[in-house]
């Protein structure tokens, strides 16, 4: 152990750890901008920086080590008149439209200057003489250079967390900035909107294009009937914004305020997950046979689970030699979408051309995914707007709704009813579990064989995950598969999926099916879920998923009833004809810049 | 013409392919080419395995490393304090005559490009200047125009 | 303090026959080479000053196969030259003087990092490492250097972004600790020496540190090489013996009218008129990595200053704040004064602002632009107020 002493305090600490984390020990407050809980250090806003004992110049907290009898002070005169210089300096460069900003009392620079900087500014404003750009290119997220600390989370996020770089730091001295190839609009280039720079960018220099007043006006628009759809990883999140812990399930009160926000129908995405399990493992089983039995050497295998949008634009602009292995469904949303504008229309007896489909998702992708050529299988935008679970607590807000003392709502019908298989699919291994509480059931007649349906080996926040199944006591028409072992992974965080493709690329993968999520943790951290994030806060989102999961009576996709309905009514079978036409897409191969 | 062709492929043969012969390899197409155009810094990326964005935001970070189109020969008169104490923008002024363009700009023929740039460690013998990659040192105006008229014939 | 005088000195390009000094030195153990360069007081020769033999006694105490003894020839201080001059002449002893620090620390492997500016030199200075590495492979001694280029970024002379621009990155500087001698070059033990410094302790391997140390002063030992330029009749490379004041140099460099020397380049301290014979070039006085430029009383100090500050604003790398946004602060804080625009009083401002750039930035170039600021502010407010 290492023993320093922090305003005049003793600590203890393992060696390695921070100066800022020994004083977070103390519960003393260092204040921080550039340093993230999921990223790397850098040490170059300086905020954070303290005095040394003995020390030339201040040191910055975050990226200095505690050392053996070190005496720190953080909050000398010293300390005090140069941190204000900093926060002084950031603001002269950042354009401090507050009241207008999307950001506005959600922003970290604002409450820094809230501390050190208010009144007069010091320093001379040089905003104007730059020539910065807004970048709305687009569907899911803005990029506006004037908001820019150059912190470099975004940047640490997009290499280390997702292995794109679609943004790196450019130039030097005062023309550095952050910087897609070239300046490229961030729609022309490998960006995948996975939208985890949003969820850690400290100020607004990267926030959600929002599409709030394009869906109140839909609202109350009579001529409309408009519909939402709300992602599993919402429910367990979207209370953070409205005051909760992070963790806390809030669906019921969720689904009344959407009644409350005027929406004519109030479903669940957690319907079409379930519905995605029926036609992504039909589609597995049916590519093992292929593989198995009929000698296919052109089935690709191993099979990629197709439901987050930031992993499908990964893969397109990074691996397309291997669009074949992704599986042809659509995600959960996009098959809502496709079924609202046709199967729902129908039922419930309204013109398509009239119902304007909303989804809430706790992604920043499904803005893009929903815009995408392909995703008009109704003859309609199947999905006309994509939420954030952020923009719903806005509008609960804009609305005056006193969320917490709202009564809890179930959702309407049809397309409400959900198992605790769709509610996983927010989760890492999720997707993979429930396709297993499934398929496992019909090759062999029975329940998977884990205690209370619970499939551990593929939870957890492990950034690659790996499971093998013994199939046995196959009923007849699965029998080629008997005593056949499925091999499985699951990787969450692109930077992970990049370790299984590369696996996969090798020729090393010895998996029949990859579930991959863009996000961190899955969905519960996607990005377009209330900010911020750490692991803690996404362990919690993970642990209230599995929680709503075992309250649920129904478990198992296949037993949803309206899920039965509908391939008796509508679809006829799981990778039927219609069910192609509606519910599988196709993907394309896209620039690696 | 600017063709990349196997040039980037060549060069990541000759360096490897490994983060540290980014500069190398960014430097030698420079050398050849003069500035490093999209396809190039692309080419780049995909050999080492890095992305784009990086390998722009690594070039964009060296002031000799251009991402903008340069001449054949690109002129880079010094602007630190001893050169621009001894005649500086004489010569610059005599350069922007001659070829008929202003600082930041490239002749038409793309020929030339006149650029400033910051000490380049000829200080005793200023003003100075480098064209590619050759100095040229106590500078008159009369003197730069007979270096520039030899350049023109070439 | 002690007064040396200015007495010229001839020892960076003393003729030397490389061959014999340094099947001397490879006869030496490294605890002999380290004790004779800290028993010489050399102090690293690119401006920081960080004694030599300490940096070759932690480098070579880390255990790790691999190390590396880089030399910093990423001459770009403004009003620096030396180094070009030394490679130009002697390059035969910068390699010879990495072969011994690579004896010393324990390193195989040497990396000359060469500014693109110089890049017309390389064709040369391969010849004479080829030479350079056949002689020692005739001694029977195994040490190879490489030569890796610059692009145009002062910063990289900076120790950790000059290793961040080799492994092919932008050259940033890293956060401290870890210091290079733990964690340099591709993460491994090294010794980071200028140009000058290597040169100069082959040649206190050669004539032993009591020769050395007669020279210069307690806290500035021997000599070193000066750029001279600006106002000067006889601008050039000199080297003398540390110790001398401002005043004695400008009675040798001077036109006569010299108003002001700005001493170590634009990071450096520019001393007026007025304390040039109070002044200590050295350690112990104001530093100097070789830099040193004379104004005469024709010179607008503002203009100076100015071009500084021009300077630091497209020079610094941009990731920290005081650094990037009190450059910029600085630049246009004197422009609006100048002009009129803003009071002189808020020259105050700006000089806290530089105090606090001193201690908050990141690195060397953040922390000493407030040298020349500060200096040039201080001794001639009048001539950057309006």
């Amino acid at each position: 152990m290492i023993n320093l002493i922090i305003n005049d305090q003793k600590v203890s600490v393992q060696a390695g750890t921070t100066v800022l984390a020994a004083a977070k020990k103390l519960k003393i407050n260092i204040p921080t901008l550039c340093n993230h809980d999921d990223l790397c250090v850098a040490g170059n806003c300086r905020v954070c920086i303290v005095e040394q004992k003995g020390a030339r110049t201040l040191i910055a907290s975050c990226a200095t080590p505690a050392t053996e009898g070190m005496e720190i002070h953080t909050n000398t005169l010293k300390v005090r008149n140069a941190r204000k210089h900093i926060v002084e300096l950031l603001l002269s460069e950042h354009r401090s439209d507050c009241t207008k900003c999307y950001k506005n009392q959600n922003c970290e620079l604002q409450s820094l200057a809230n501390e050190f900087a208010f009144g007069d500014h010091i320093f001379l404003d040089l905003v104007e003489d730059k020539k910065y750009s807004i970048d709305r290119s687009s569907p899911s997220f803005i990029k506006d250079d004037s908001k820019c600390i150059r912190c470099q989370r975004c940047v640490r996020t997009c290499s280390e967390l997702q292995y794109i770089s679609a943004i790196a730091v450019a130039n030097k001295g005062a023309h550095q900035k952050i910087s897609s190839f070239h300046d490229r609009p961030m729609s022309h280039v490998v960006c995948t909107n996975c939208g985890q720079c949003v969820n850690r960018c400290p100020t607004g220099a990267l926030v959600e294009k929002t599409y709030i007043d394009q869906v109140w006006d839909a609202i109350y628009d009579p001529d409309k009937h408009v519909v939402v759809q709300t992602a599993p990883a919402v429910r367990v999140a979207l209370g953070e914004d409205l005051g909760y812990d992070p963790g806390e399930r809030v669906t019921g009160k969720m689904v009344n305020a959407l009644k409350q926000l005027g929406f004519n129908s109030v479903l669940d995405t957690d319907f079409s997950a379930d519905l995605t399990i029926m036609e992504e493992g039909t589609e597995l089983l049916v590519r093992l046979k292929k593989a198995l039995v009929d000698g296919d050497t052109k089935v690709s295998l191993p099979m990629f689970t197709s439901c987050s949008p930031g992993w499908i634009k990964f893969i397109e602009h990074k691996y397309p030699e291997f669009l074949p292995n992704l599986s042809t469904c659509k995600s959960p949303q996009q098959m809502f979408g496709a079924l609202a504008k046709t199967y729902y229309a129908k039922k419930r007896n309204i013109d398509p051309s009239k119902i304007v489909s909303v989804s809430i998702m706790p992604c920043t992708a499904k803005k893009f995914e929903a815009d995408r050529p392909e995703m008009r299988a109704s003859g309609y935008k199947d999905v006309d707007y994509v939420l954030t679970t952020r923009e719903l607590a806005v509008m609960i807000k804009q609305a005056g709704l006193d969320f917490r003392n709202l009564e809890e709502a179930i959702y309407d019908s049809i397309m409400g009813e959900s198992t605790g298989a769709a509610v996983i699919f927010g989760a890492t291994g999720g997707v993979m579990e429930a396709a297993l509480r499934t398929a496992y059931e019909i090759v062999t007649g029975r329940e998977v064989p884990f205690g209370n349906l619970n499939i551990t080996p593929v939870r957890g926040m492990d950034g690659v995950k790996e499971a093998s199944i013994k199939i046995e006591g196959c009923v007849e028409a699965w029998s080629f598969l008997e005593g056949a072992e499925l091999k499985i992974a699951i990787a969450h965080g692109l930077v992970n999926a990049n370790k299984i493709m590369k696996l996969v690329k090798e020729g090393n993968a010895p998996y029949h099916f990859i579930e991959i999520m863009a996000c961190p943790g899955g969905c519960i951290g996607g990005g377009g879920q209330p900010i911020p994030t750490n692991m803690q806060i996404r362990k919690n989102r993970m642990k209230a998923i599995y929680s709503e999961d075992e309250n649920m009576v129904l478990r198992k996709s296949h037993l949803n009833p309206e899920v039965v309905a509908i391939y008796k009514e509508f679809l006829d079978k799981p990778n039927s004809h219609k069910s192609h036409e509606l519910l599988h897409t196709h993907y394309v191969e896209r620039d690696n810049f | 013409m600017y063709q990349v062709g196997n040039l980037v492929k060549e060069l990541s043969d000759k360096h490897g392919r490994v983060r540290e012969s980014l500069m190398p390899i960014l430097q030698e197409i420079v050398q050849k080419h003069n500035y490093l155009n999209d396809e190039a810094m692309v080419e780049v990326a995909r050999e080492l395995d890095i992305s784009a964005a990086e390998v722009y935001g690594t070039a964009s970070f060296y002031t000799f490393l251009d991402t903008q189109v340069k001449g054949k020969y690109v002129i880079r008169v010094c602007k630190t304090i001893t050169c621009s104490m001894k005649g500086k923008s004489d010569i610059i002024h005599t350069i922007e005559d001659m070829l008929k363009i202003r600082v930041g700009e490239t002749t038409t023929d793309k020929q030339f490009s006149l650029i400033e740039t910051n000490c380049i460690g000829w200080c005793h013998k200023a003003p100075a200047i480098l064209i590619n990659e050759l100095p040229y040192t106590e500078l008159t105006p009369e003197k730069v125009s007979e270096i520039i008229k030899d350049y023109m014939q070439k | 303090m002690e007064n040396t005088g200015l007495n010229k000195v001839d020892l960076i390009f003393e003729k030397i026959d490389n061959k014999e000094v340094l099947a001397k030195a490879f006869k030496m153990t490294k605890e002999e080479i380290i004790k004779e360069v800290l028993d010489s007081g050399l102090k690293g020769r690119g401006g920081a000053g960080f004694p030599t033999g300490m940096k070759w006694k932690f480098t070579s105490e880390e255990k790790s196969p691999e190390k590396y003894i880089v030399c910093n020839a990423d001459e770009g201080e403004p009003g620096t030259f030396k180094d070009r001059e030394i490679l130009d002449r002697v390059s035969n002893k910068v390699h010879g003087g990495m072969a011994i620090a690579g004896k010393a620390i324990g390193a195989k492997k040497g990396v000359v990092y060469l500014r693109g500016e110089y890049r017309y030199m390389l064709p040369k200075l391969m010849i004479e490492l080829t030479s350079f590495h056949k002689m020692i492979k005739e001694i029977g001694y195994d040490f190879n250097i490489e030569y890796r280029m610059g692009s145009g970024a002062y910063i990289c002379g900076e120790e950790s972004a000059l290793f961040e621009s080799i492994e092919g990155k932008r050259g940033e500087p890293r956060n401290k600790p870890p210091y290079p001698t733990v964690s340099g070059l591709f993460e491994k033990p090294t010794s980071i020496n200028n140009v000058e410094t290597l040169v100069t302790a082959m040649m206190i391997v050669k004539h032993g540190a009591k020769n050395f140390i007669q020279y210069g002063t307690k806290d500035s030992r021997g000599s070193k090489v000066f750029s001279v330029s600006g106002d000067t009749p006889t601008p050039g490379i000199f080297e003398l013996e540390l110790g001398m004041t401002v005043l004695q140099f400008v009675d040798e460099f001077g036109d006569g009218d010299t108003k002001a020397v700005q001493v170590g380049g634009a990071s450096g301290f520019c001393v007026p008129r007025k304390k040039f014979a109070e002044t200590i070039i050295g350690f112990e006085g104001v530093p100097t990595g070789g830099s040193m430029k004379l104004f005469n009383s024709s010179r607008s100090m503002y203009n100076v200053l100015h071009n500084y500050l021009d300077f630091f604003t497209e020079e610094s790398c941009g990731q920290c704040t005081p650094c990037r946004v009190g450059c910029q602060q600085l630049l246009k804080g004197v422009e609006k004064v100048k002009k009129g625009e803003a009071k002189s009083t808020y020259l105050n401002e700006l000089m806290k602002l530089a105090d606090s750039m001193k201690i908050a930035a990141k690195c060397g170039l953040g922390q000493s632009v407030g040298n020349a600021f500060k200096s040039i502010v201080g001794n001639f407010k009048e001539e950057i107020i309006y």
